[in-house]
């Protein structure tokens, strides 16, 4: 992967740059000392690794905006990073760069039930803003697998999911307002706590936008009361297709479980001989969850389990209490620790046609074949976001390149079967190549004018999202 | 004249406009074309899908009328995922998915009754103007879900965002960008949408006679339970009688009627509800049918749900004789109020935004439509424009950009 060679101008001025920094923002919230900055030369994707010219840590949006005045005023690209947790190297710096780091903004700021909302800094865990409400009963929907460690900056970043997004959506859609640093300094406000915004849905445009559009700082938040209860069920079917076909069966029913996960059989396997949840031995395993009070549960089980049994499934377990829950899903959220046990992996995160499944999955058996490695995956089944994680030897030389090409084309596959590159992991420098496989250039063009205007110098986050080819003409008229 | 009949007559033209003259694009390509031309001749364009929904500034422009990029493109109800072409009726929409079990999830108003236009909605005249109903309290507007497009932009360039996938985070989202931005960014030519099961039972809890700092404080309670309360309004003048307010549940038999049960209880201070099974009153709300046909300007408020009964004593400070309607539990209030009442000043001190949806063209152009943007953002937009549309050929003027009272605001 090709990174833009640093400006040897500005990395030349670093001593001025980090004084100007250091001015504006005291106590220890500067940080250039290169042994120090190694901890911020990546994030989760550590494959590819850079150290920024300075990083800082600012305690509030004015501290921000300082930050972002000085560096504009120098020229200096900005990297935002959130809990840096991201799988796409979407806060991967550059050497001329300066990363702002949201580490230190975990204040909650307001929290108001009647008008269900929170107001937070925005480098507070996802995990924490619901900590801050659960005592009274609420929560915040979207909960990506990360929502222990990551920020909520990188999850309006990444628009991000999680496993429960069939009914409560993601980012997108549980956001009610930001306050944003532009690229010169100045503090704006996108929407609130009233249900839209006027104007143009900026702050659609501004959720998912990878940092490429200014630093979020604090955001408002949708929080919804928790259901009285939950519980899941384990089926397994004796084949991909079979699987597929309960879950749009279900689906058809009317019936919207609050989450669907689907595993193939060699994730099964690996999961099973890692956290022993007791699964069975089957080709394709489904977890549903349903929500609601004992009875509503009740009859949406009773409903689930007689489509299932149309589908004749080799196993069907519906839990009894909360620990037979835990062990439903012990299993599945093991999966991603039970292939760090056997391998090396890379992660992937397309999204396709639910009805394109079995066709997607025998079609991936044929690439790994093809490149002699092992697929697994897991697959957020009532919204389409498939999950493979293909399984590889750092050690040994030329595989994580083998993985990466057949990651590649199994993307381009997901696209090719009607879905994306990537359904909640965002695109970051992992996929920026494979953008032209998407999109058309009159696609890419309306993007990345809308970059323009937020950011007319290009240099907010670089090298992310846009080809590095697309983006040449833009980055070369702005240095 | 009256202000609704100014209005209506307005729109009545570009109605008997909306089936004779101007363009009627076949295909993208063909659209694309005229756009082109449009720009290299400076000729403003007027987009038109139904014509119902006379919301914003008049537009001069030769009329494209959209309704020929018509038809269902993909349906799969075991995905829950339906595009369309832009120009398909609505109601073709809806039956659709009806015949399916499933529906569009927000809830989309029909514009024809508050804005006495006749014509046929067109999907892409939702999406145009995001037009989401009640069920938007529980579900979202329609820009949540909607998960696709494709359009053409002010220099004939087809673009495509999003897909028929409902998680998508690959590139810009200009999916959310263009909806709303009433056809001043680019021309719909198709949608897709994730679409939700249609309900097997529908019951509305229904309470007379409460005041608004009453309606307001039961439907703040029901809306923090876990019903999942689908519908929260209230209506002071009523509809046919006294005060009502109104709250939804939507679901299967028996979860409807143990939720009917536990928010009657948890509701119990306010009174007996009556229970109304069905519809009721909802599409009368959705569609502000109470300012249908009536004399006055209409505004749309979008607030803090807290600050609804403020809001409407505000107004009826400002405009004696003001009428509200309390809908998604207090975070939006429609206002009639008479003509050339500044609604905008009701806002005053509180978060939110103010649009003037029914009004003469004369009034639209003192007050401003849409609510003014602080500096640094209408910047934004104003660049968006530039560089969606160079040439102002796509409904120019829609958004305003004209004299604006409210910049004393």
């Amino acid at each position: 992967m090709e990174m833009p060679i640093a400006d040897a101008r500005i990395m030349a001025r670093k001593a001025a740059i980090v004084r100007r920094l250091s001015a504006a923002l005291p106590g220890e919230a500067v940080i250039d000392d290169p042994a120090e900055l190694r901890a911020y030369e990546c994030d989760a994707l550590t494959a590819y690794a850079c150290p920024p010219l300075a990083v800082v840590l600012p305690r509030s949006t004015a501290e921000v905006a300082a930050v972002m005045r000085i560096c504009h005023e120098e020229g200096v690209p900005v990297v935002p990073r959130g809990a840096g947790t991201s799988l796409a190297g979407g806060s991967l710096p550059t050497a001329d760069s300066v990363v702002i780091g949201v580490a230190r903004l975990t204040e909650v700021l307001e929290i108001d039930y009647a008008n269900r909302f929170i107001r937070v800094q925005a480098g507070r865990t996802n995990l924490a803003v619901t900590g801050a409400v659960e005592a009274e009963g609420w929560f915040y929907a979207p909960d990506p697998s990360s929502q222990l460690a990551c920020a909520i900056a990188g999850n309006i970043g990444m628009n991000s999911g999680g496993a429960h997004c069939l009914k409560y959506g993601v980012t997108t859609n549980n956001l009610l307002g930001v306050t944003m640093v532009l690229v010169d300094g100045t503090v704006v406000e996108i929407g609130g706590p009233n249900p839209d915004a006027a104007g143009y849905d900026l702050l659609g445009v501004v959720c998912g936008s990878e940092g490429q559009l200014g630093v979020v700082t604090e955001a408002t938040l949708r929080i919804l009361p928790k259901p009285e209860g939950a519980r899941p069920i384990l089926m397994g079917f004796a084949s991909n297709e079979v699987a597929g076909a309960c879950v749009a069966d279900i689906i058809r029913e009317g019936l919207l479980p609050v989450a669907i996960e689907f595993m193939d059989r060699p994730c099964i396997e690996t999961c099973e001989a890692f956290a022993k949840a007791g699964y069975p031995e089957v080709e394709a395993l489904l977890i549903v969850e349903v929500e609601g009070s004992e009875a509503e549960i009740a009859e949406q089980m009773a409903k689930i389990r007689a489509i299932a049994e149309r589908h004749d499934p080799d196993a069907l377990r519906e839990s009894g209490s909360e620990e037979e829950s835990a062990l439903i899903w012990k299993g599945r959220k093991a999966a991603f620790g039970a292939m760090g046990q056997i391998a090396d992996y890379i992660c992937l995160d397309g999204t396709i046609p639910v009805s394109e499944l079995p066709f997607v999955l025998r079609r991936i058996g044929e690439l790994a074949e093809d490149y002699g490695l092992r697929v697994a995956n897991v697959f957020h089944a009532g919204d389409g976001n498939l999950h493979p994680l293909i399984l590889f030897d750092a050690n040994k030389p030329g595989d994580l390149q083998k993985a990466e090409a057949l990651g590649a084309d199994i993307l381009r596959l997901c696209v090719e079967a009607g879905g994306c590159l990537t359904g909640e992991h965002g695109v970051g420098v992992e996929k920026r190549d494979l953008m032209t496989v998407q999109f058309t250039p009159a696609d890419l063009e309306a993007q990345m004018r809308v970059k323009d205007v937020f950011d007319p110098h290009w240099l907010l986050n670089p090298a992310k999202v846009f080809p590095l080819e697309a983006s040449a003409g833009r980055r070369g008229a702005a240095a | 004249m009256s202000v609704a009949g100014a209005a209506s007559s307005v729109a009545a033209q570009e109605a008997a406009q909306a089936t004779t003259g101007g363009y009627r694009p076949e295909s993208e390509e063909e659209l694309a074309g005229i756009i082109r031309a449009a720009g290299r001749e400076g000729r403003p364009l007027r987009v038109i899908g139904g014509g119902t929904r006379d919301i914003g500034h008049p537009v001069t422009g030769t009329p494209l009328r959209m309704g020929a990029l018509s038809g269902i493109r993909l349906h799969e109800p075991g995905a829950l995922t339906l595009v369309v072409g832009a120009g398909t009726p609505l109601a073709e929409v809806e039956a659709a998915l009806a015949a399916e079990g499933q529906r569009l999830p927000f809830e989309p108003w029909d514009g024809r009754a508050l804005h006495g236009t006749g014509g046929t909605p067109t999907i892409g005249g939702v999406v145009a103007v995001n037009a989401s109903g009640p069920r938007r309290v529980a579900v979202g507007a329609c820009r949540d879900s909607l998960i696709g497009l494709r359009f053409v932009d002010g220099t004939g360039e087809v673009v495509r965002s999003g897909g028929r996938v409902m998680k998508n985070v690959t590139g810009l989202d200009l999916v959310r960008l263009l909806c709303g931005s009433h056809g001043t960014l680019g021309v719909l030519t198709e949608v897709a949408f994730k679409v939700l099961p249609a309900p097997a039972t529908t019951v509305t809890l229904a309470f007379d006679g409460l005041t608004e700092a009453q309606a307001l404080a039961a439907m703040t309670l029901a809306l923090g339970t876990p019903c999942e309360v689908t519908g929260a309004a209230h209506v002071p003048k009523g509809i046919g009688d006294g005060p009502v307010t109104l709250l939804r549940i939507e679901g299967f038999a028996s979860q409807v009627e143990y939720r009917a049960e536990r928010l009657s209880a948890a509701l119990a201070n306010w009174g007996t509800p009556r229970l109304v099974e069905g519809e009721g009153d909802w599409p009368a709300i959705r569609d502000v049918r109470p300012f249908a046909g009536r004399e006055g300007d209409v505004w749309r408020f979008s607030v803090k749900p807290s600050d609804g009964p403020a809001l409407a004593a505000s107004l009826r400070r400002i405009a004696p004789g003001a009428e509200v309607i309390h809908d998604w539990g207090g975070g939006l209030v429609w206002a009639l109020v008479p003509e050339h009442t500044y609604g905008r000043e009701a806002l005053r001190g509180m978060a939110g935004h103010a649009t003037l949806v029914r009004a003469s063209p004369a009034v639209k152009a003192r007050m401003g439509v849409f609510h003014p943007q602080p500096a640094p953002l209408a910047r934004i937009e104003a660049g968006l424009r530039a560089r969606f549309d160079p040439g102002g050929v796509l409904n120019p003027g829609r958004m305003g950009g004209r004299a604006d009272m409210g910049k004393a605001v």
